[in-house]
């Protein structure tokens, strides 16, 4: 990559060709406001917030869009620049519900920061509020089209990420919504609830309904793990309140799912926390099972496994680890029948 | 597994998933990725989108990827070997294989050179039902491309040609030379989040951690030494032996650790009359599953999310898993239960914390020796082989050699499924997975949501075996295998062939294991899920 050498707000910065203002900038850990940016997307250029001045061209340019040239000098903190971007998110306020109150997205919501960091304290316009009905047709996915700053995020992920598009923008002007196909609900399209758009909304337009009113996301503790479905190995982030995982995410900077999930990964968590989790030891007696403590079930374990090692050999016991299980649990399994029974009949659903 | 250490040396995804993104011409073949591996999938559709990748889907159902693929080979359920053949006869006649490679990197072209000539497109065509030109121009767009990969999954190796179908899939790469570079490579999805870990460390009836083999002495020296103990030499049995086993008498007590056999394995008749069987039956799991239910003792595992440790990924990588609650009650990880049970029985097994464990696997693993616990909790995961601390990880195997040198061609001959149509069962049953459950649902049937979106579901039956059958869409019929029957609701559809059903596994009102047949590969001993003959009995 050839190398060019821009000035931000007068500061020299080595950079290479190809690269966007925003990115240079972000590398360099000078902020630049954005909407409907993300790293995940094709630069779209739409929401004007990331405006920035570049010696000698004409008006302002967005620098998510833009790729830095040899010599450019660029500010990102003017003003002119200053009052752009208040002016536009007054703009984006005038016509969104006021109710961060219960908003899911308080805390998490690029719109709210935003507004916080530039200080709007009051909105100048007074015009039309659009009510839409919120879209709660499935268990998954919450739509509300009032809190939607028509970003194009998710109709962007939709189609250019999983490769479906399910959303797209209907109507013109004031009356401009995002929308399935003939405006049906989620769940008469072809979406796979994967939850990308879910993801990508920088406000509370669209939500994970399982985790609604579970807790707040400055509450809760973020785990990095790894998914628990399929052989991907796709990071994940796990949110945790109160001992009970209410939500999974994924980080756009790590992984070979680079911020992505499926249905599965992204929704499938409520497994863990169910009603019906083993938490006791049971025995068997008289064809019911009895709850027990460690030591009684263990201790009918190594009588019985005793018991028919001595009687039948090694050979007549038999142990199937799990796939599902971490690779030291498997390693100490293996360990255990090998080492302990002395057999090697262990095997685990590689062939399932 | 089997047919790929028998030509390459080792058993495992080649390439990289990211590396997907570089091929020219992508293969898929007996995997449904978009549902049993989406993010996989993801990668797929963005080389065919954004860089102009050729898509070639070889798939008896109409499965998603079909939309992007450039070509659709639409095979007989159980004819892989013939199609691959077909192909690779192609390329020879057409002088497109790479010699270079085929003469530096492989030996054993002249036995396969020997056995290609008879599967003509004509014979690979009765055989598969795939047209001729389709064949024809497959083999030139795979033959032609720069960078190839091959992607398949459980469509390959579930049958008792499971081995014959990945030797041959070998084959096609070697002939190629699409082996070691970027973009190209022989590439098994795992269908668990941990299965090539499971098989890393030796949950195997054969071999120890990184595929060591039990019956070498030298192997068990070590481990004995280890392990302060005696190890046992004669190979174990695999999971459908054990069964088999069990119903002979030979196998007396089990141990299963989250694993639900009552519902994942074939013929499920046969698997509950075997557990019935045991003297003694020990279940570990998070849930009282279909399984559990016939223990004597079920202890209480913990989720991923309530332990420390590793996974590794179907593209080899070792990644940090994190505790991030407590387990429920008086419920432990399980390594901690594990622990506990060789100590009751006379074994110290005396570790605090997971990291100890997998500092011990590195020790005694040469594949794994570079991976350390702290090295893996730093870093975003490494792949293996990953030999010392200072190696930093293998994104593509096979660069300069394969692991037992040359690469080896194998003649292989189409061999038809154990079982055919016949007038008794006239239909095919092929089994699979759904993108909304998982396995045997013991986690996604409670997670509410994805339940909700994806309730047990009607058994798919092509448009034409409908009509001649007089069944009606959601209609109700008995599906019956020579192992029994089961009740199922009745979608009618083109995705599956003309005398094809597909049923997916997961659910219990209706387990698709009933009917499956458990006829094995001989070498891989992976049940034939994906052919069996079933018939449609009106209610």
């Amino acid at each position: 990559m050839a190398q060019v050498i821009v000035t931000i707000n007068g500061r020299r910065i080595k950079t290479e060709i190809g690269k966007t203002i925003l990115e240079v900038a972000k590398e360099n850990g000078i902020y630049i406001p954005t909407l409907c940016y993300e790293p995940r997307l094709k630069p779209y250029g739409a929401c004007r917030v990331c405006l920035v001045e570049v010696e000698g061209a004409k008006g302002l340019l967005p620098a998510c869009a833009t790729e830095v040239t040899d010599g450019m000098e660029i500010a990102t903190d003017t003003v002119t620049l200053y009052e752009i971007r208040r002016t536009i998110v007054e703009l984006l306020l005038s016509d969104h519900p006021p109710n961060c109150l219960v908003c899911e997205s308080a805390g998490s919501c690029e719109l709210q920061d935003l507004a916080y960091r530039l200080g709007i304290e009051e909105v100048r316009f007074k015009g039309e509020q659009y009510e839409y009905k919120v879209e709660d047709f499935n268990p998954l996915i919450e739509r509300d089209h009032s809190k939607c700053i028509l970003c194009g995020r998710c109709v962007r992920i939709c189609e250019e990420v999983q490769g479906i598009k399910v959303y797209d923008f209907i109507n013109r002007g004031f009356e401009t919504v995002v929308t399935t196909p003939f405006d049906r609900s989620l769940t008469e399209t072809e979406c796979e609830f994967c939850g990308q758009c879910v993801s990508t909304c920088p406000t509370g337009a669209l939500i994970d309904r399982q985790r609604k009113f579970k807790g707040r996301i400055w509450e809760t503790a973020k785990v990095r793990s790894i998914c628990p479905y399929c052989g991907c190995g796709c990071q994940i982030i796990i949110h945790v309140k109160n001992g009970e995982v209410i939500g999974i995410s994924a980080d756009v900077e790590c992984g070979v799912n680079e911020g992505n999930l499926c249905a599965k990964g992204r929704f499938g968590y409520n497994f863990i926390n169910h009603q019906d989790r083993l938490k006791t030891p049971l025995i068997r007696k008289d064809g019911r099972f009895i709850e027990a403590s460690w030591e009684e079930a263990l201790k009918v374990v190594t009588t019985n496994l005793s018991k028919i090692k001595t009687k039948y050999g090694a050979d007549s016991i038999a142990g199937l680890s799990s796939a599902k299980c971490t690779n030291e649990e498997n390693y100490l399994f293996q360990k255990f029948m090998r080492a302990v029974i002395e057999t090697n009949n262990v095997d685990h659903c590689a062939r399932l | 597994m089997a047919g790929l250490a028998a030509a390459f040396g080792s058993g495992a995804m080649t390439n990289s998933i990211a590396d997907i993104a570089q091929a020219d011409v992508i293969l898929v073949i007996g995997s449904n990725t978009t549902e049993a591996h989406p993010i996989i999938a993801l990668q797929i559709k963005k080389a065919v989108r954004e860089n102009g990748a050729k898509l070639i889907v070889i798939d008896p159902r109409k499965i998603k990827l079909v939309d992007y693929a450039h070509l659709w080979l639409r095979q007989k359920p159980g004819t892989n070997v013939a199609v691959i053949n077909g192909l690779m006869n192609v390329i020879l006649e057409k002088s497109l294989a790479d010699e270079e490679f085929i003469a530096n990197r492989t030996e054993g072209i002249e036995e396969l050179k020997a056995i290609l000539p008879k599967y003509t497109l004509e014979v690979a065509e009765r055989i598969s039902g795939v047209p001729a030109t389709d064949l024809r121009q497959a083999a030139r767009i795979f033959a032609q491309a720069e960078r190839a990969t091959i992607i398949y999954s459980m469509g390959i190796t579930q049958h008792t040609t499971g081995t014959d179908n990945v030797l041959s899939i070998a084959n096609l790469a070697m002939l190629t030379g699409n082996i070691g570079k970027p973009g190209t490579g022989v590439n098994p999805l795992r269908g668990q989040n941990n299965v090539q870990g499971a098989c890393d460390m030796g949950a195997l009836p054969t071999t120890l951690t990184g595929y060591q083999k039990i019956a070498h002495d030298e192997v068990r020296a070590k481990f004995e030494k280890a392990w302060s103990c005696r190890l046992p030499k004669e190979a174990g049995l695999s999971v459908v032996e054990m069964f088999e086993a069990a119903l002979q008498g030979k196998i007396k007590a089990m141990y299963i650790m989250g694993e639900n056999p009552m519902l994942s394995d074939p013929d499920i008749t046969h698997i509950e009359k075997a557990l019935r069987t045991l003297d003694f039956l020990v279940v570990q799991d998070i849930f009282l599953t279909e399984t559990a239910e016939f223990a004597d003792v079920v202890l209480p595992g913990a989720t991923f999310a309530e332990k420390d440790g590793t996974f590794t990924s179907t593209e080899r990588k070792v990644q940090r898993v994190r505790k991030a609650i407590n387990p429920p009650g008086k419920a432990k990880a399980d390594w901690e239960i594990i622990c506990d049970l060789a100590k009751a029985m006379g074994y110290e097994m005396g570790y605090s914390f997971p990291g100890e464990i997998t500092d011990e696997i590195a020790s005694l693993t040469s594949t794994y020796g570079g991976i350390l616990f702290d090295r893996v909790n730093s870093s975003g995961g490494i792949q293996w082989p990953c030999p010392s601390l200072d190696h930093p990880g293998t994104t593509i195997l096979y660069q300069d050699k394969f692991a037992r040198g040359l690469g080896k061609f194998h003649p292989v001959e189409y061999k038809p499924p154990s079982e055919e149509p016949s007038e008794e069962y006239p239909l095919i049953l092929t089994t699979g997975r759904l993108l909304f459950q998982y396995h045997t649902g013991t986690m996604t049937r409670r997670s509410k949501g994805l339940e909700e979106i994806c309730p047990a579901g009607p058994v798919e039956i092509n448009l034409e075996d409908a009509a001649a059958y007089r069944i009606k869409e959601g209609e109700e019929v008995i599906l019956a295998s020579r192992r029994g029957k089961i009740k199922v609701r009745v979608n009618i559809t083109e995705r599956s062939p003309q005398g094809t059903i597909f049923l997916p596994f997961h659910f219990s009102e209706y387990p698709a294991n009933v009917l499956t047949n458990p006829a094995l590969d001989p070498l891989a001993k992976i049940p034939e899920f994906k052919v069996c003959a079933v018939r449609i009995e009106k209610l």
